[in-house]
């Protein structure tokens, strides 16, 4: 039994190391569910069950670090942020950053420029990324407009 | 006070397995391995630098209780057992090639940051080890 939850983890952690680098790209649960060693219905609900939520939602709170890094310590403008991390709609962008940040893309911007730009600068991008990944909240994530993409996951 | 980090814990599924990557892949060497009857006291290092020694422990009796020994495997294997090392090199890229071809599982290409190049890969349980360059002029 344990050793049986061990291999499921060791599995699904391959799935989410994935998803961490290819974070750019579509969602692609199939071939995440191949690396996991499941099944494409089964995959979110494994993956929910030993990481605390969707794969769509740890995808997103991904891409928006991967934003706030941008916003906060480069000049790109807002529209090619949402790009760069993979974001098809600057609604759909704006949306989910408010929805995890809880204020705007350009006003974090702003807010940050001025007192965190560089931040980077001391500290190793191993712990930025893990350490400043945003938290976010499940009924925020369902209020950002893409409810039913979390469902269908 | 204190002078040196002399040794450091990273908690393993199979100490055969962790001394065929520690070893075996990565090019650390045994310094201790030694049967302690309850346990297996096992430490690598690295070649050219046995300042700190790498213990590579079993979670178990008689630090753990069964039930916690379970918890803290699960826990590494879906890397949230908050270990991890970080080595210097002076080749980021050759390295990352060299043990790509090893098979060795990485997280992250070899990247530019301000400190150096650096990429990222697990060990076979699920603990995160990262090898760093340095940047040539500091």
């Amino acid at each position: 039994m344990s050793r049986s939850a061990e291999d499921r983890n060791r599995r699904l952690l391959r799935a989410r190391d994935m998803i961490d680098r290819s974070y750019a790209s579509p969602l692609d649960v199939a071939a995440l569910a191949r690396v996991a060693h499941v099944s494409p219905a089964h995959f979110a609900r494994q993956f929910r069950l030993v990481f605390g939520e969707t794969p769509h939602r740890y995808l997103q709170r991904r891409r928006i670090e991967r934003a706030m890094e941008l916003l906060r310590d480069t000049d790109r403008p807002v529209t090619e942020v949402c790009l760069d991390v993979g974001f098809a709609s600057l609604g759909t962008f704006s949306r989910t950053f408010s929805a995890v940040v809880g204020e705007s893309p350009s006003a974090y911007r702003e807010r940050t420029v001025a007192t965190q730009r560089g931040a980077a600068q001391y500290v190793p991008a191993c712990v930025e990324k893990t350490l400043r990944r945003p938290v976010g909240a499940a009924a925020q994530m369902s209020s950002s407009g893409e409810a039913d993409q979390v469902a269908a996951l | 006070m204190f002078k040196h980090i002399t040794h450091t814990t990273l908690y393993v599924l199979d100490q055969d397995v962790a001394l065929e990557f520690y070893v075996g892949k990565l090019g650390m060497v045994v310094k201790t391995d030694a049967d302690m009857d309850v346990m297996r006291y096992l430490t690598v290092t690295l070649p050219g630098d046995d300042s700190l020694e790498l213990m590579l422990l079993l979670p178990g009796p008689p630090l753990h209780d069964e039930a916690t020994a379970e918890q803290v495997r699960e826990l590494i294997a879906k890397g949230g057992a908050g270990g991890g090392v970080i080595f210097e090199t002076d080749d980021c890229v050759g390295t990352y090639e060299a043990l790509r071809a090893k098979g060795v599982e990485f997280t992250q290409e070899p990247t530019e940051r301000f400190y150096g190049t650096d990429c990222a890969l697990r060990d076979p349980f699920g603990n995160p080890l990262r090898f760093t360059e340095r940047p040539r002029s500091t």
